[in-house]
């Protein structure tokens, strides 16, 4: 999916309002043009860059914009500790999108690049850095191309005090994790590290370093523009804003939606036209969690609302699974594919993850029962919190939802029944699994 | 002053010494990689500290903890 050429075609943006008014913060004009917004009519839709005198970190703080890359993270709070840290600081704008079921980033860089640069070069501005390194995945050429060119037009204009550099990476799954990135920009490998030190205290060339997804940056231009009470007209009080979320699977408008922090599941799956006799969703992306609709349905996508459910919105992943697929297959196939994106630097990953894949693979044929079963439990205990950076718990939490969202079918698996699906007809894959093409590289 | 064992986990390479020095904190995971309470109390701490020096590859680290962080660290 996320190799897909077409993926800007695919955008369908909400106007219908969950709540209040419409939403069309971020995604304003998706439908009006095609293609990359131009500086010109980047301008005309929100205005220009203010002149913020220091005040843009205040600014953000009281919006209570939250990381829009998976972690949720208060970006005022970000912003701060960096700013405060000694010498020259970094940016780094992460658009990196390796999450297969995520296309929001993609889509807003295919819209609205110039949304992106203004938040870069206002962080900039605000923490003292002189240089912003836009970091995106090296086989994506268009999407590069058009950066490069949104980059050449504010050259033209003369407008920004910044430096902004475009920043290839090789397309590995937790190439995206920020102490990956900038690991990649000192020593040229792209595989995750130990922190702390964090990014903030020690980051590129050992300056404090902000690594902010592109959309918290997009959103953070937005509230340099117009405030942290408009920012806050959208969502609640404890999620405000609006988010991008991306819902495919078996839904009839699959694509990215700019909606309020606050909609629902339900709302979401509404949206997109969710077949309703699907019963699972996967929330979060490949490192998140199956859950049951119905027990999910009536939740605010956030982190606070969606955490009593085990679990979160990530980088707002929505993937309905269809009734006819079978999650336990689906579940080995991701599996197999997170155990081959493992950096291999740590032990608990390297070789727990290829072993949870392997038991699931076999539970997919029925083959895994008693102690093996017994064993894959324990195994999905003592995983996670053991790497340097959080795959390892991601994978673990997608296995162990598994064994909770399709119960029935794992006795089915065990009892070399079919199972549910298995019972609708021949199985095709649904959950999307890039292709390496023999690349093991990380530089 | 509470010690807190913490492991470098790209560094550890799984040679399990650890684990035979410090058995009361360190267990060994099915593919030999240690899984640690880090926890350590003042009686355990010179075990702690020859498990630390007699990690081949320097990957086990510990580290005092400040009394303002003693409640409701959580393991890593």
């Amino acid at each position: 999916m996320t190799q897909d050429p077409t993926i800007s075609e695919n955008i369908a943006v909400t106007g219908r309002p969950v709540s209040g008014t419409p939403v069309r913060r971020l995604t304003a004009g998706w439908h009006q043009t095609r293609g990359p917004a131009s500086l010109r009519q980047h301008l005309a839709r929100y205005g220009g860059l203010p002149n913020l005198g220091g005040q843009l970190i205040a600014m953000v703080t009281m919006a209570g914009l939250t990381g829009r890359g998976g972690a949720a993270f208060p970006t005022g709070t970000k912003l701060r500790a960096v700013a405060v840290g000694r010498g020259p600081k970094v940016v780094v704008a992460n658009g990196m999108e390796g999450e297969p079921a995520s296309e929001k980033d993609q889509a807003l860089l295919a819209r609205s690049p110039h949304l992106v640069l203004d938040g870069a070069v206002l962080a900039a501005e605000a923490i003292g850095a002189d240089t912003v390194h836009i970091c995106l995945e090296r086989p994506r050429y268009q999407q590069i191309d058009e950066v490069a060119h949104a980059i050449s037009e504010r050259q033209r204009a003369g407008s920004d005090p910044v430096r902004l550099l475009i920043r290839d990476l090789p397309a590995r799954y937790v190439a995206s994790e920020e102490t990956a990135v900038v690991r990649w920009l000192n020593t040229g490998d792209a595989r995750p590290v130990l922190a702390p030190p964090r990014p903030s205290d020690r980051g590129v060339q050992r300056r404090p370093t902000l690594v902010d997804n592109v959309e918290t940056l997009a959103h953070l231009a937005l509230i340099g523009r117009f405030g942290p009470a408009w920012f806050r007209e959208a969502g609640r009080a404890d999620a405000p804003g609006t988010m991008l979320t991306t819902i495919s699977g078996d839904v009839t408008y699959p694509g990215v939606y700019e909606v309020e922090t606050s909609t629902t599941v339900g709302e979401l799956l509404a949206l997109a036209n969710a077949d309703i006799e699907a019963t699972v969703v996967l929330l979060g992306g490949y490192g998140g969690s199956w859950q049951q609709i119905a027990s999910v349905a009536s939740l605010p996508f956030t982190p606070a609302g969606l955490g009593p459910a085990g679990a979160s919105p990530g980088a707002g992943v929505v993937a309905v699974l269809p009734a006819s697929s079978c999650g336990i297959t689906e579940t080995a196939r991701v599996l197999g594919y997170l155990a081959g994106e493992s950096a291999r630097q740590c032990g608990p990953c390297q070789f727990g993850l290829a072993a949870v894949a392997n038991d699931f693979a076999q539970l997919a044929t029925g083959r895994l029962q008693g102690d093996s079963l017994r064993r894959l439990h324990h195994r999905l205990g003592v995983i996670a919190g053991r790497g340097a950076c959080r795959h390892p718990d991601g994978a673990v939490r997608l296995a162990a939802s598994a064994l909770t969202a399709f119960s029935a079918d794992l006795r089915a698996h065990a009892a070399q029944r079919p199972c549910r699906a298995a019972q609708r007809g021949p199985q095709a894959a649904v959950m999307p699994i890039p292709r390496r093409d023999g690349q093991e590289d990380w530089r | 002053m509470t010690l807190r064992l913490r492991i470098d986990p790209t560094a550890c390479t799984g040679h399990g010494v650890c684990a035979d020095l410090l058995p009361e904190r360190i267990q060994l995971d099915e593919w030999g990689y240690p899984i640690i309470q880090p926890q350590v109390s003042p009686a355990l701490a010179p075990d702690a500290r020859r498990a630390v020096r007699g990690c081949p590859v320097l990957a086990l680290r510990l580290q005092r903890v400040p009394p303002s962080q003693q409640e409701g660290t959580s393991a890593s």
